[in-house]
């Protein structure tokens, strides 16, 4: 079913397609006078993976239209006699034009361009070694090849386990009011707490299986490796299940038609869950107020304990607060839900 | 002759089913509700808060050197925007835990010795460690940090090194920026014109889909099929109030973008107006395939959910299509959201007009074509 | 008045060799049968004997594996456009739109069935005071109680006056009294010359009908009046001629 495909699909999207990377950005250049500087600097752009070069322009009138028929997005202009230039003033001019429409693939990619070409001056200027040079020794830490990956597999855990078991479990238990069968369920001698939890635990199971099913395709397919203790994230994310089974059941109290309980769950959490959880976009650079929102995302605690355990490998005692705060998130929920059923039974 | 009269009759019919659809759809508590309040909220939340520029990386200092040098480069660091001290460790090790806790992304340690190895011409080292669990952040706050340390080292160099021993011989390449259609910057003006697609497709797409199944669901659905009226009239008359609606959400997305963001499209709004017509078709269209297959809501809810899902994803919403394996690129142009949302992005921010994104034009035209076909076929009267 | 050719006599339904199959089941088996104008026909049989899915074929709803059928003078499987516009059809599930007021229905279905405007606001009129709803006009058909949907969708049913109206097990849920009031509209319809082919379960009901069929595993194993079935059968009710053809049954319900 849908419940159990849409988690690897997920995953490998995220895993293997999306990226936050910019490559394969197509350039245009216009090179006034060919030469041994521009044709080098021109391969080795071509060369990268990051760019394709795909037009050689003669004119600044080429340039507007390449941008508007979306031939390219980086323009680079060579100053004319470029190697000349070099060679006698010890200076040349190289504009790049990018196309800004999406700005962090145009800063990244400018980036990139202006990385090839300074790699090309260190090429000119030989193997000099200044003895005032400072050397930056680099250590990516944790994730070390800057795998994509890593930062989203954890948002997605978040992601599908909210919307499995919040979604799926409020429209179960709407759908039994619609339909009636739950005053039936609720006038027979079973405690209302027995049959909350048998409409919960077919959603509880299911997340567990798609936990184990995201955790073998992470490891296995998408090479994430678990850094920490594998208990310590089974107890967090079974902590997490338990809250967003809670939050389901939060949800079913508030309305009465499945109509209402689909668009609450999809739009009020899948939106913010997708948005403020730090899962894409990262938290700390949002205006304070929807720092503040991102708080109140349950979410956000759990993938942060993800990574701390997952991709950090630290322990249980490092993510207290996550689970402190998730637990207390859960209590409350539990907590609201109970009495509101308890009102409707009156 | 008889099919004028046909089409009278069409007509009239839709003109009764039409007036149903227009009073439910303002009976319903939640819907009306959500056609206005959410594409507002949508569009005022989400553009702040999607965004992938870098800044306020926290940085954790460990100076060993606690020379003057050290002390300048640090104070430099700092005064950029894009850094902010958050810890101060005497090693290592805490500063990792600093790391850890989430308090600092990036750790800088200046060994001891520092100054004194750069004036008596060792050369300097400093550890840069960042963290790289969002790798892209970690990169870029890595590049940041070492273009600030180059920087600096360039001042000493210029300081430290007696004019004549400069490598002349070294060229340089001076390199000049410009940013078309976006000088700014402005993730915001990205996101917008892109999230307006989001919002109608989930408008027109996922709305009509959810009102056939739910007629299906109570049966209102069978009085209609065992009435005179043709399938293609039903289904006309499903879609043609949330077309309307449609229209006046994207205009108001018009209004707000001006209003809040300052944003006005550098192209036509006929243009735009134009391939929103036919992408409303085509997602429309789409939501009708769906409801002809499932039965129950709960069924109708997922799939479209789940299409939305990926179809959002594979859009170039949040990363560029350009980016992603060959694959990824295929099932992409098979998204009418992605040819939408380059379209969108292309008129706002660059003026393109119909001619320039004719690629875009046809695909959606096509996709319109596919699947209202599909949705009249599927929809079955008679099993 | 919509222009439908009327067949004068005979026949308004016929059913030749109808069959339906769901796979290796099968639901309709073989049936044959024919209602005369004006008639009120009864459709008997246990749940899963078959009668919704044999009334969804005269109603155009449904494609029979093979088999014939006449509805008001057109073939079900090659004229159902024209089927269509000569029936009405009432089913279990009442069919009115909930969020939508009484009148505003009526002159819905009125509308969708080519009556005009002017035609339908007085006919409205009219059933609103025939059912005794002129205070309920107004009023979303969703908070009406059971017994008043009930009388509405059958009068929305036969509001553009076809020659034959469906009803799929039209009673059930409502009280005795209230059914009681539902067939005296169904007589009602028939002195109009609407022809009724009823489908239920309650054999009570069975003796208001004209003739009667009923139905056990997919086939038809008595068609009669109620008076010769009882006759036929040895029987002081119609639930006894029906038990002893039931017990026959090997099919459980739906």
């Amino acid at each position: 079913m849908i419940l159990l495909l849409m988690p690897i699909i997920q995953i490998i999207l995220f895993g293997f397609a999306l990226t936050t990377e910019v490559k394969n950005t197509e350039v245009a250049v216009l090179v006034p006078t060919n030469d041994d500087a521009t044709s080098r600097i021109i391969d080795k752009i071509n060369a990268s993976a990051y760019f394709d070069v795909v037009a050689k322009i003669h004119t600044t009138s080429e340039i507007q239209p390449i941008f508007r028929d979306a031939k390219a997005k980086l323009v680079m202009v060579f100053e004319d006699h470029f190697a000349e230039r070099l060679r006698e003033t010890g200076k040349a001019h190289i504009q790049l034009i990018a196309d800004a429409t999406d700005p962090n693939a145009a800063t990244s990619f400018t980036f990139y361009a202006s990385n090839i070409i300074a790699s090309y001056q260190q090429e000119l200027a030989g193997p000099v070694a200044n003895p005032y040079q400072i050397i930056p020794e680099v250590k990516m830490l944790y994730n070390p090849q800057m795998i994509g990956a890593f930062n989203f597999v954890p948002g997605v855990l978040g992601m599908i386990m909210l919307l499995i078991c919040a979604m799926m479990t409020s429209i179960a238990i709407v759908r039994e009011k619609e339909m009636g069968t739950m005053e039936i369920l609720l006038v027979s001698p079973m405690k209302p707490i027995y049959i909350i939890l048998s409409k919960i635990t077919p959603y509880f199971v299911l997340s567990c299986v798609n936990f184990a099913t995201i955790m073998l395709l992470s490891v296995f397919v998408l090479k994430v490796p678990i850094a920490g203790s594998f208990i310590s994230l089974v107890v967090v994310s079974l902590l997490y299940i338990f809250l967003s089974l809670s939050l389901g059941l939060l949800v079913s109290t508030m309305t009465d038609s499945q109509q209402a309980a689909m668009l609450i769950s999809g739009m009020g959490l899948m939106l913010p869950v997708m948005l403020l959880s730090g899962m894409i976009f990262p938290v700390e650079n949002m205006p304070v107020p929807l720092q503040w929102l991102s708080d109140i995302v349950p979410a956000k605690w759990y993938i942060s304990a993800v990574k701390s355990i997952m991709i950090k490998g630290l322990g249980i005692s490092s993510v207290l607060k996550e689970v402190a705060i998730l637990s207390f998130m859960s209590l409350v929920m539990i907590g609201i839900s109970l009495k509101k059923f308890k009102i409707r039974l009156e | 002759m008889v099919v004028r009269q046909r089409i009278n009759k069409i007509i009239f019919m839709i003109k009764y089913l039409l007036k149903k659809e227009f009073k439910q759809i303002l009976r319903n508590s939640f819907l009306p509700k959500m056609i206005f309040i959410f594409p507002f909220m949508v569009l005022m939340v989400f553009p702040w808060a999607a965004s992938y520029e870098i800044k306020n990386l926290n940085l954790s200092v460990i100076d060993n050197d606690h020379s003057t040098y050290s002390q300048q480069l640090i104070q430099k660091i700092i005064s950029s925007n894009y850094f902010r001290l958050t810890d101060v460790s005497p090693n290592y090790n805490k500063a990792l835990k600093s790391i850890e806790r989430n308090q600092s992304d990036i750790i800088l340690e200046i060994p001891t010795n520092f100054e004194k190895n750069l004036v008596n011409r060792q050369g300097g080292k400093v550890m840069i460690s960042a963290n790289a669990v969002n790798g892209m952040k970690g990169g870029i706050g890595m590049t940041y940090l070492n273009s600030i340390v180059m920087d600096f080292n360039a001042g000493i160099i210029h300081d430290l090194m007696p004019a004549a021993q400069i490598p002349g011989a070294a060229p340089t390449i001076e390199i000049d920026t410009q940013y078309r259609f976006n000088p700014h910057l402005n993730y915001r003006v990205f996101m917008v014109p892109a999230l307006m697609v989001m919002i109608l497709t989930l408008l027109c797409g996922f709305l009509p889909a959810i009102s056939i199944v739910f007629e299906k669901e109570r049966g209102t659905m069978e009085q209609i099929n065992v009435s005179p009226v043709p399938k293609s009239t039903f289904i006309l008359a499903k879609l043609i109030p949330f077309w309307i609606i449609g229209f006046i959400v994207i205009s108001i997305g018009f209004l707000i973008a001006w209003a809040v963001y300052g944003l006005i499209p550098a192209g036509h709004f006929s243009t735009i107006y134009l391939f929103a017509a036919i992408y409303i078709l085509t997602v429309s269209g789409l939501g009708i395939v769906i409801s002809n297959y499932a039965s129950t809501l709960q069924q109708a809810m997922f799939i479209v959910f789940f299409f939305m899902m990926l179809f959002i994803m594979l859009s170039g919403l949040y990363t560029p299509i350009d980016s992603m394996p060959e694959w990824a690129k295929w099932i992409a142009a098979f998204n009418p959201l992605k040819h939408f949302m380059v379209v969108m992005r292309s008129v706002y921010l660059k003026g393109s007009n119909p001619l320039q994104l004719m690629n875009d034009l046809l695909a959606l035209i096509g996709f319109a074509v596919f699947f209202n076909i599909w949705a009249v076929l599927s929809y079955k009267k008679k099993s | 008045m919509n222009n439908i050719p009327q067949i004068k006599s005979g026949k308004v339904i016929t059913a030749e060799n109808l069959t339906k199959k769901f796979g290796h089941f099968t639901a309709v088996d073989n049936i044959s049968f024919e209602v005369e104008r004006g008639e009120i026909f009864g459709f008997l049989g246990a749940n899963g004997a078959g009668k919704t899915t044999a009334m969804r074929m005269l109603c155009g709803l449904s494609i029979p594996t093979s088999g014939k059928g006449i509805v008001a003078g057109f073939d079900i499987e090659s004229q159902t456009e024209l089927v269509k516009k000569s029936i009405g059809y009432m089913s279990q599930k009442f069919s009115l739109y909930d969020d939508l007021k009484v009148w505003e229905n009526i002159e819905l279905f009125g509308g969708i069935y080519g009556m005009k405007d002017n035609e339908i606001k007085e006919k409205t009129d009219e059933l609103m005071k025939v059912l005794n709803f002129e205070n309920e006009r107004d009023k979303l058909v969703g908070s009406l109680p059971l017994g008043f949907k009930q009388k509405l969708a059958f009068s929305v049913s036969i509001f553009h006056s076809p020659q034959v109206v469906f009803l799929d097990e039209p009673t059930g849920g409502v009280d005795p009294i209230t059914r009681r009031q539902f067939w005296e509209l169904i007589y009602d319809a028939t002195s109009k010359g609407i022809t009724v082919f009823v489908t239920t379960h309650y054999m009570d009901e069975a003796e208001y009908c004209d003739r009667v069929s009923i139905m056990v595993d997919g086939r038809i194993e008595a068609l009669d009046s109620p008076k010769n079935l009882k006759k036929q059968f040895n029987a002081t009710s119609m639930e006894e001629v029906f038990h002893q053809l039931a017990r026959k049954s090997t099919r459980k319900a739906d």
